[in-house]
């Protein structure tokens, strides 16, 4: 009896406060794990395990094991996949690049402070903000070679008119100029809020030994900008990889496929196709090209950011 | 202290790059939700048509004329329903699901305009609650595929478009077999459907839908320019290429013909063409895509769009079809007949009354255009008031409501309401004339009849972009007969 007693005094009742405040760090973190397990760890390993697998959705077929199947057809013997890969990385790269430059150029252009300066910032955000299916919905018609305002506009700069998204050798650089349309304003805005923490010191410095404003430019504000110059490449190409909305609502990947991305690609395979395994591989091997993209620039920072 | 400051801060970066890419992924891995949004945010013509040759122009006109009180007037020659039809749409709708609710799921598309407006008088009769939503077509492929893969009961009764869906669903055990119960019911008498039409939701000889509406392609003609040439509207494919060719006047921007050149899209508008030729995509299950028929088809086609279309026609699906059109910039333009409110819309149009209709013309083969049904109502297998669901069906698709309909312009499956001069109270005269002229000689599919249509579709359509473009269609057409032939054989 004693020993009872004894163990119930050893032994306080169970209080929730004190319970909380002794697991305070898995509390406050549980919230965001259980974030993170439903919403990115579950979806990434259903995928995976989907990628194994070959299913059309049926209620009655159940999911069919295949192994690598999936991922040896890919690579093997499938060009539109190859193809899709080339234009991805093409696309990317070229709209990226052109961003940068313009994206830089405008920053250059309203640095300092001048009349107007938030208005003009406050246009800039305009091609942002709009929905991109809306904007492809506009470029669309712009670019209709009959009735669109491109081709009305080119005969008076003696142009001849041309079939733009009709044309498989134009569709994807139309897009791409969309591309450059709608995200150049961001690159600007980053760009701009680079150039405004730079030190004044140097500048100063070189304008009493007589550096003219090239010189300034390359030697000084260049090198001094370039790790905001890769975080922004970094943040756009990751975007710029994973384009999805205008292609879908300007050309659908087409003409004979000359616009299709591994992102269209999987679309299709998944919701035309209904080969939920193949579309699951092709995306497994995307986040892989993404996280590969990633890292690559990761690791330029880290040394830039280490000479600078 | 310092190392150790910076080592924690970079683990911290790494963590942080770790958890932006898992979330890059989820935005990758989720292609299914990611890309549901985008184009759910809009209310796009091209979005909703890539793939199928159906909906007609967003808000179309298709509002339904007649209501209750209107005296929908029995129709002769439905045999089994006598003279039965009341003033009421509702006749014969019974109590005995009375508190139910159906959560119906459509397509945004003039049936589910009309139907919107003719529910009340359901729920009023019936006692039974209908939720609807609609969807743009290809959102309502996804919406239907995602709801009934997770084999919840979400949806009781849907649209769906049984040529480019019905066998794909039907072998995923998505939809509901409702031979027995259209059987059962006489007064509402499915002999009453157009044969075709009951084809076409017909698998393995059981019925999983009812049709709902119906199309054939026509030729859509401008009468003043082929008054002014002195010529016919096309009877044969020689006289189409003919029309074609002097009609095309590029100095005035004037074009011969416009038609879908989009891979995927063009192929429901190419069977018309493939038919006539005397062609079909199978023979004994079997690719029949390399027969010489069929190469003349897609030579035809493409000669047609290259010599005598607008430009950029490989990207046109019919939304950017049409728009030429409209603007009075194509004397012919071949498409379905469900499409037609589109070239009467004086808000779009710019040639509302000077615009012919006429029969699919006739190729070596005869003039075999395509007669569908592009939508039907189906039932959730998975349901848990199936007797309910049915009893809407059964009234959505009875004889009187199929009338105000049509009434209303738009085209449906049943014989009774197409013979009868009422039904055909809501079309052109002679658009009427040739959509049942057309509707004698159709031919029941407009693509191939297969459970994974969309990558047939992508097949059969690739020497179509090439024969636009005027390259090897013989190379073309051998490559993808190839292809659809070990397609067949995957596709089982």
């Amino acid at each position: 009896m004693a020993i009872a007693k004894g163990a119930g005094i050893l032994r306080p009742r169970f209080r929730l406060s004190e319970w909380l405040s002794r697991h305070m760090k898995i509390v406050f973190v549980l919230p965001s794990l259980i974030f993170v397990l439903a919403m990115m760890v579950f979806p990434l390993g259903y995928t995976l395990w989907l990628s194994l697998n070959e299913w059309n959705g049926s209620s009655i077929a159940a999911p069919k094991a295949v192994g690598l199947d999936n991922f040896t057809t890919l690579f093997t013997n499938d060009t539109r996949f190859g193809d899709s890969v080339v234009r991805t990385f093409g696309f990317s790269a070229v709209a990226v690049t052109i961003e940068v430059i313009f994206g830089l150029l405008i920053a250059l252009l309203l640095q300092g402070k001048f009349w107007g300066q938030n208005l003009i910032k406050t246009l800039l955000l305009l091609p942002m903000v709009a929905t991109p299916v809306a904007m492809g919905m506009a470029w669309l018609l712009i670019f209709e070679p009959n009735i669109g305002l491109l081709n009305s506009l080119l005969p008076d700069l003696g142009l001849k008119p041309q079939p733009w998204l009709g044309s498989p050798q134009q569709a994807l650089w139309c897009l791409a100029a969309v591309d450059i349309w709608q995200w150049t304003p961001m690159m600007a805005l980053i760009i701009m809020a680079g150039l405004a923490i730079l030190p004044e010191e140097p500048f100063e410095a070189a304008r009493v030994d007589g550096a003219n404003p090239l010189q300034r430019f390359f030697y000084l504000t260049l090198p001094l900008l370039m790790p905001t110059l890769i975080v922004a490449t970094l943040l756009r190409s990751i975007d710029a990889l994973k384009t999805f909305d205008i292609i879908y609502t300007m050309t659908k990947g087409g003409p004979q496929y000359a616009s299709e991305t591994i992102n269209t690609y999987s679309y299709t395979q998944a919701f035309e196709y209904f080969a939920l395994g193949k579309a699951s591989s092709i995306l497994l091997i995307f986040f892989a090209i993404v996280l590969g993209v990633s890292l690559f620039f990761i690791q330029i920072r880290k040394r830039w950011g280490v000479q600078a | 202290m310092r190392r150790n400051f910076e080592n924690s801060f970079r683990r911290l970066g790494l963590i942080v790059v770790l958890v932006l890419l898992a979330a890059l992924a989820v935005a990758c891995g989720d292609t299914q939700v990611a890309s549901n949004t985008a184009p759910a945010a809009s209310t796009l013509p091209t979005v909703a048509s890539s793939t199928g040759n159906t909906t007609l122009a967003s808000g179309g006109n298709a509002t339904t004329s007649s209501s209750s009180g209107t005296g929908v007037t029995t129709v002769a020659g439905a045999s089994g329903t006598g003279a039965a039809t009341s003033a009421d749409l509702t006749a014969g709708v019974s109590k005995n699901f009375a508190g139910k609710e159906i959560r119906l799921i459509t397509a945004n598309h003039p049936w589910a305009t009309g139907m919107a407006k003719l529910i009340p008088q359901f729920e009023q009769a019936s006692g039974m609650k209908v939720k609807a939503e609609s969807y743009f077509e290809d959102q309502l492929s996804q919406k239907l595929q995602i709801g009934l893969t997770s084999g919840s009961s979400g949806a009781d009764v849907f649209m769906y478009r049984p040529l480019q869906e019905g066998r794909l669903f039907v072998k995923n055990g998505w939809l509901n077999d409702l031979s027995g119960q259209a059987q059962k019911a006489t007064d509402w008498n499915w002999a009453d459907f157009q044969d075709s039409a009951r084809n076409t939701v017909t698998v393995d000889n059981k019925a999983y839908g009812v049709p709902l509406v119906t199309e054939r392609e026509i030729v859509y003609y401008r009468k003043d320019l082929f008054q002014q040439a002195g010529l016919q509207p096309p009877a044969s494919m020689d006289d189409l290429l003919a029309a074609a060719k002097k009609l095309t006047d590029p100095s005035k921007q004037q074009f011969g013909i416009v038609m879908r050149g989009q891979r995927s899209p063009a192929v429901t508008q190419f069977s018309s063409f493939l038919y006539s030729y005397g062609g079909n995509w199978e023979k004994d299950g079997k690719s029949a895509i390399s027969s010489p028929e069929a190469l003349s088809a897609y030579k035809t086609y493409g000669d047609l769009l290259r010599n005598y279309g607008p430009q950029g026609t490989l990207n046109m699906s019919w939304p950017q079809a049409v728009a030429i059109f409209q603007q009075g910039k194509a004397a012919m333009w071949i498409d379905a007949d469900s499409l037609y409110t589109n070239v009467l819309d004086p808000s779009k149009s710019t040639i509302v009354d000077k615009v012919g209709y006429a029969q699919f013309p006739a190729g070596p083969g005869g003039s075999k255009p395509y007669n569908v049904t592009s939508w039907g109502i189906g039932m959730n297998q998975a349901s848990a008031n199936k007797d309910a669901d049915w009893e809407f069906i059964r009234w959505a698709t009875s004889a009187p409501v199929v009338m105000a309909l049509q009434q209303g312009g738009l085209p449906g499956a049943r014989s009774s309401v197409w013979n009868s001069p009422d039904g055909l109270k809501g079309f052109p005269v002679e658009y009427a004339r040739v959509a049942q002229s057309s509707a004698k000689v159709g031919v029941g599919a407009d693509r191939p009849a297969v459970i994974n249509v969309g990558q047939a579709r992508d097949i059969v359509g690739a020497p179509l972009e090439v024969s636009i473009q005027g390259g090897d269609v013989s190379a073309a057409v051998t490559e993808a007969d190839k292809k659809f032939s070990s397609f067949l054989v995957s596709d089982k």
